[in-house]
C-alpha cells in the first residue's frame, strides 16, 4: 500500500512532480526528489558541543564530513519517545554544503500531479508554516512540502 | 578557425608576461644601459602584442603596439629610457591588465578604448625629435590597421608567439601547466588516503604479515602526500615580483629613493598561504616606504645613503617559512608609539608607563592604531598592522619586530608550510551528560602550533600549585599566573569536577596570552587532515574544522584563539576599554582589579594588568640592603614597600608575620614588591563614580560592583622604591662570583633587549 498507487488511480492528466517522502511524528513531509542525494540508515554521530540546537552532530559520509540536522527539533517537536527507533539520514546537497536530515521514517517516492497543490492552511503554527512551501492532498493524507532553503536558514541560530 | 578554447591560456600567459614586465621595467629604470634587459622587455611586450593580434583583440594590440615601438626606439638607442617613459609604459601594462581581466570574465575587451593613453603614447613616441619620426608614426598607424585586418583573415598567424612558445618549451622541457582545481582535488584525495592509511595501520597491528604491508603503505602514503603537497608549492617570488613596482611607484610619489633587495625568492610555500600573505606583505612594504624610510635630505643629514634600502628575505626553518622585511629607515620610537596609543584611548597613561620598549612596539598591532601623523593615501587607509597580524595569525603564523630606533627595523613573519595537513594533539574530554551512554569521552584536536607545554599535576602537592581566586582557577607557572579553563565545563559537557587524581593541563598560546586547558586525557600527536565544517557551524569560531580519525570517527579541531575568546581569557580587541581622555567623571570601564587589604584600608585595588606576580615570601628571607628591606628574587634584589606604612605614614612593618603577601610589579627593567596584609579577590567590574583621591599613595576612589574601592597610586610607590638600591649591580655581582642559573624566558628577553640597547648605544 503505497502512496504512489493511490495517486496513480486518481491521477489527472497533466504534469506531475516527484517527491521523496518521510515522516517525523505524525507528519508526512516531502522533498523534491531532485534535491535528495541519497538515503542512509542511522549513522554514528559526533556531537558538536555548543552547536545550534538544530544540529545533532557530524557524520562521516565516506570521508566527507556532513552536518546532521534534527528535523524534529527544527519543526519544534519533542524528541522520539521510543529510543529503539534510530533516525534515518536523508542526504541533501544544499547551498552551502551537504547536510543530512534526521527523520523518523523514510517513506516512498511519490508522483504528485501539480494540480493537487493547495495553499497552506492558515491555522498552522507560524514556526512550521515558515518551513513549508505547499501542501498536496493525497488520498492517504496530506503531503507537506518542505522548503529546504528555509530549513537550512533556520539552523543558523 | 576558432581559437576560443585558447583564450584562457592566452590570458594566463599574458598575465605572467605582464608580471615579468613590471619587474624588468623597474630593473631597467635603474640600469638603463642593460642591453640584454632592454631586449628582454622588448621581447615580452612584443609577445603580448603578437598574441593579442592573433586572437583579434584590437585594443590590446594597438596599445601594446605603440608601447613596443617606443621600446624599439630605446633598443635602437634612438632615445634613453627616462622615468617618465617608464611610468608611461607601466601605465600601459596596467591598462593591458585591465583589458585582460575583462577578457577573462566576459570574453571581450570591454568598452574602454584607452584613447587618452594611446594619444599620450603616440605623442611620446613622436617626441623623439626629428621629422623622420613622423613618418614612423604614419607607418605605425598602418601597422595597427594591418592588425585589425589580420583579425579578419583567420589564417594570418603572427609567427612570433609560436617562436616564443618554442623557446619556452626548449628552455624548460619538463614543466606542464596543470589546473589548480586538479591539484586541489589531488590534495583532497591524498588527504583521504592518509585517513585510510591511518585506519589500516591501526587495524593491522595484530597480524605480522599485514603489518609489513601496512608499514609499506604507510611509507608510500607519506611520500605521496609530500609529493602532492610539493606540487601545490609556489616560490614566494610570485608574490614578491609585484613589490618592486609597488616600491618604485610609492618612492616616486613620496619623493624618496628606495632600493628593494630580495633574497630567497625561490623559497616555496603552499599556494593558499602564498595568497594569504600577499596583502599583509604588501602592506608591510608600503608601510616601510611611507613611514620607515626617510626623505633623502633627512637621510643625508643622518649620515645615511640618500637611497633607502628594503631587504626582503625568505628561508625555510624547521617546517616553517620565515619571511623578513628589514629597512634602514628611522625605526620606531617607543615613546611616540605609546603617546599615540594613549591619545587614541587604546591604553591608559599609567599602563603605558609600565610597558617596556618591546611591549610598547606591540601596541601598533592594536586595532585603530596608525603612527602616521597625517593620513596618507599610501598606508594610512584604515587598514593597519592589526589586520596584518590577524591575517597572518589566520594562517597560524606569527609576526614579530626587531626595532633599531634611528637605524631601521625588521619585521619577521613565521608561517607554516601548509594548512591542509597539520600536526595536532589529540585530547579526550569526558562527558557526564548521559552517564548511561557508552560514549566514554569525546576526542578533540588542538593544533600543535598553539601548544606551549603539557602540565600534569598529581596529588595534593600538585594541586597546591593551583590558586583559586573567586570563581577563577589560576596556575602558578614559573612566576606567571596562568588562567585555567576546564574544557568539559567550557563546552557544557560536564560541570566542573574537582577530582583528587592527576589534572592534565594543556598550556596554549592564543595571540599574546597563555592559558591552561584542563582535559581528561592527553592521547597523542598526529598528522591530521583539516576538513571544513558546514555552514550551520561556521559561527562557532572555536572550531577550525574537523578531521576523521584512524577509527573512522570524527574529531573536532579547535581554533585556539576562538577557544580563548569563548573562555573569556582573551578580550576581543574591539571590546578593549576605551578611555575618554581627561574626563574622569565619565569613566566607565570594565577592569580586572586585584582586591587586597593593607592596614585599615580594606578595599584597595590595582588594575590586574599592572601586576606581574603574586608572591608569598617567608619573613626569614627578608634582608636589608643599605638599610632598606629587600629580598633576593630571581637573581636580583626586590625592594619591598609596605603599603600600610605608605598610606598611614606609620611604621607597621614592625609586626612580624611568618610570611609576607607581596604583589610584584615591574618598572622598566626591575621589580618592586608591594607588601600587603591579605590578597582578597579579583574583581571583574565596571568602575563607576570615580573620584580623585587626595591621600598620598592613593590615586582615586570608585565603585566596583557594589563595593567601594581605593586605587593604589603606583607612581607614589615607585618614587619610594626608587630610593632603594638598584638590582642591576647586584645581578652583576652574582654572575661574577659564578652563581649562574638558567634564565627564564622573561629574563632572557630582558637580556636581549638590554644587549640591543647597548648595541644601539655603541653605534651612536
Amino acid at each position: 500500500m503505497t502512496a504512489q498507487s493511490e495517486i496513480g488511480s486518481t491521477s489527472m492528466p497533466g504534469a506531475t512532480l516527484q517527491f521523496a517522502t518521510f515522516r517525523i511524528a505524525e507528519m508526512l513531509l516531502g522533498l523534491e526528489l531532485s534535491q535528495v542525494q541519497e538515503l542512509m540508515r542511522s549513522q554514528e554521530m559526533a556531537r558538536v558541543p555548543l552547536a545550534p540546537v538544530a544540529v545533532e552532530g557530524l557524520i562521516n559520509l565516506r570521508g566527507q564530513i556532513v552536518t546532521a540536522l534534527d528535523m524534529r527539533r527544527i519543526f519544534g517537536m519533542p524528541p522520539l519517545q521510543n529510543r529503539d527507533i534510530l533516525p534515518m539520514n536523508i542526504i541533501i546537497s544544499a547551498e552551502g554544503g551537504t547536510v543530512s536530515l534526521l527523520v523518523d521514517e523514510i517513506c516512498d517516492v511519490v508522483d504528485v500531479p501539480l494540480a493537487a497543490s493547495t495553499q497552506l492552511p492558515a491555522n498552522l503554527s507560524a514556526g512550521q508554516r515558515d518551513l513549508l512551501k505547499e501542501v498536496y492532498q493525497l488520498k492517504s493524507g496530506l503531503l507537506l512540502v518542505v522548503d529546504m532553503s528555509r530549513v537550512i536558514a533556520s539552523c543558523d541560530h | 578557425m576558432d581559437f576560443s578554447d585558447e583564450v584562457p591560456g592566452f590570458v594566463v600567459e599574458s598575465t605572467e608576461n605582464l608580471a615579468l614586465l613590471d619587474l624588468e621595467l623597474v630593473q631597467l629604470e635603474k640600469n638603463p644601459d642593460d642591453d640584454a634587459l632592454i631586449a628582454s622587455v622588448f621581447r615580452t611586450i612584443h609577445t603580448v602584442k603578437g598574441t593579442s593580434g592573433f586572437f583579434g583583440f584590437s585594443i590590446l594590440g594597438s596599445i601594446t603596439h605603440v608601447a613596443e615601438n617606443i621600446l624599439g626606439q630605446v633598443r635602437e638607442k634612438e632615445r634613453r629610457l627616462t622615468p617618465e617613459l617608464v611610468s608611461l609604459v607601466l601605465e600601459t601594462v596596467d591598462a593591458v591588465r585591465k583589458v585582460l581581466t575583462n577578457i577573462e570574465s566576459s570574453g571581450a575587451e570591454g568598452p574602454d578604448t584607452y584613447q587618452p593613453l594611446r594619444d599620450r603614447l603616440e605623442s611620446a613616441f613622436a617626441s623623439v625629435g626629428d621629422a623622420a619620426d613622423l613618418s614612423r608614426t604614419a607607418d605605425q598607424a598602418q601597422t595597427v590597421l594591418a592588425h585589425t585586418e589580420r583579425r579578419n583573415t583567420d589564417e594570418s598567424v603572427t609567427p612570433q608567439p609560436y617562436n616564443r612558445r618554442a623557446d619556452d618549451v626548449a628552455s624548460s622541457p619538463s614543466t606542464i601547466r596543470v589546473d589548480v582545481r586538479m591539484l586541489d582535488k589531488l590534495m583532497n584525495l591524498v588527504g583521504e588516503l592518509v585517513l585510510a592509511r591511518n585506519q589500516i595501520v591501526q587495524g593491522a597491528q595484530q597480524s605480522v604479515a599485514q603489518s609489513a604491508s601496512a608499514q609499506r603503505l604507510n611509507l608510500i602514503t607519506s611520500e605521496l602526500q609530500e609529493g602532492v603537497m610539493r606540487t601545490r608549492m609556489q616560490p614566494i617570488g610570485v608574490v614578491w615580483n609585484k613589490l618592486p613596482r609597488v616600491v618604485r611607484d610609492l618612492a616616486s610619489d613620496l619623493g624618496k629613493t628606495i632600493d628593494l633587495e630580495m633574497v630567497g625568492a625561490e623559497t616555496e610555500l603552499d599556494k593558499t598561504i602564498i595568497e594569504a600573505i600577499k596583502d599583509p606583505l604588501t602592506h608591510i612594504v608600503r608601510n616601510s616606504c611611507d613611514h620607515g624610510i626617510e626623505r633623502p635630505e633627512h637621510r643625508l643629514a643622518k649620515g645615511k645613503n640618500a637611497a633607502g634600502r628594503i631587504i626582503l628575505r625568505a628561508f625555510h626553518e624547521s617546517g616553517h617559512v620565515n619571511i623578513e622585511m628589514s629597512d634602514d629607515g628611522s625605526g620606531m620610537d617607543p615613546e611616540r608609539v605609546k603617546n599615540k596609543a594613549i591619545q587614541k584611548g587604546l591604553i591608559r597613561a599609567e599602563q603605558a608607563a609600565l610597558l617596556s620598549d618591546r611591549e610598547a612596539l606591540r601596541l601598533i598591532f592594536l586595532p585603530g592604531f596608525s603612527t602616521a601623523e597625517t593620513v596618507t593615501g599610501i598606508s594610512g587607509r584604515g587598514v593597519g598592522m592589526d589586520v596584518v597580524k590577524t591575517n597572518i595569525e589566520k594562517i597560524s603564523g606569527a609576526i614579530d619586530m626587531d626595532n633599531r630606533p634611528g637605524y631601521g627595523m625588521t619585521i619577521k613573519i613565521k608561517i607554516p608550510l601548509t594548512l591542509a595537513i597539520i600536526p595536532g594533539l589529540v585530547v579526550t574530554v569526558k562527558s557526564d551528560a548521559n552517564p548511561g551512554c557508552a560514549q566514554h569521552g569525546q576526542r578533540f584536536v588542538i593544533p600543535q602550533g598553539n601548544l606551549l607545554e603539557l602540565v600534569r599535576l598529581e596529588g595534593p602537592k600538585g594541586r597546591a600549585q593551583m590558586e583559586c581566586i573567586g570563581d577563577a582557577d589560576i596556575l602558578r607557572r614559573r612566576g606567571t599566573l596562568l588562567p585555567i579553563v576546564y574544557l568539559s565545563e567550557l563546552l557544557g559537557l560536564a560541570t566542573r569536577r574537582l577530582v583528587d587524581e592527576a589534572i592534565n593541563i594543556v598550556v596554549l598560546k592564543a595571540e599574546d596570552t597563555a592559558f591552561g586547558l584542563v582535559v581528561d586525557e592527553i592521547n597523542d600527536t598526529q598528522e591530521i587532515v583539516v576538513k571544513a565544517l558546514g555552514k550551520q557551524l561556521k559561527s562557532l569560531n572555536w572550531y577550525v574544522g574537523a578531521t576523521i580519525m584512524g577509527d573512522g570517527k570524527i574529531a573536532l579541531i579547535f581554533d585556539v584563539v576562538g577557544l580563548a575568546k569563548l573562555a573569556k581569557v582573551l578580550m576581543p580587541p574591539q571590546e578593549r576599554p576605551k578611555l575618554e581622555a581627561g574626563s574622569s567623571a565619565t569613566l566607565r570601564e570594565v577592569q580586572q582589579l586585584l582586591l587586597f587589604r593593607a592596614g585599615r584600608f580594606a578595599g584597595l585595588v590595582l588594575d590586574l594588568s599592572f601586576v606581574a606576580r603574586l608572591e608569598e615570601i617567608a619573613w626569614s628571607r627578608l634582608e636589608y640592603a643599605a638599610g632598606e628591606p629587600v629580598v633576593r628574587y630571581r637573581e636580583a634584589l626586590l625592594p619591598l614597600v609596605w603599603l600600610s606604612d605608605l598610606l598611614e605614614g606609620a611604621s607597621a612593618s614592625g609586626s612580624r608575620p611568618v610570611s609576607l603577601q607581596v604583589i610584584v610589579f615591574s618598572e622598566d627593567d626591575r621589580h618592586i614588591g608591594l607588601v600587603v596584609d591579605e590578597i582578597v579577590d579579583i574583581l571583574d567590574d565596571v568602575v563607576t563614580h570615580r573620584q580623585a583621591s587626595t591621600r598620598f599613595g592613593l590615586l582615586a576612589s570608585g565603585v566596583a560592583g557594589d563595593r567601594l574601592v581605593d586605587f593604589v597610586d603606583l607612581d607614589a610607590i615607585r618614587k619610594v622604591a626608587r630610593k632603594r638600591p638598584s638590582n642591576q649591580r647586584h645581578s652583576e655581582e652574582m654572575s661574577s662570583i659564578g652563581e649562574t642559573q638558567f634564565p627564564s624566558d622573561f629574563q632572557l628577553e630582558e637580556a636581549v633587549l638590554q644587549a640591543e640597547d647597548e648595541l644601539v648605544g655603541s653605534a651612536r
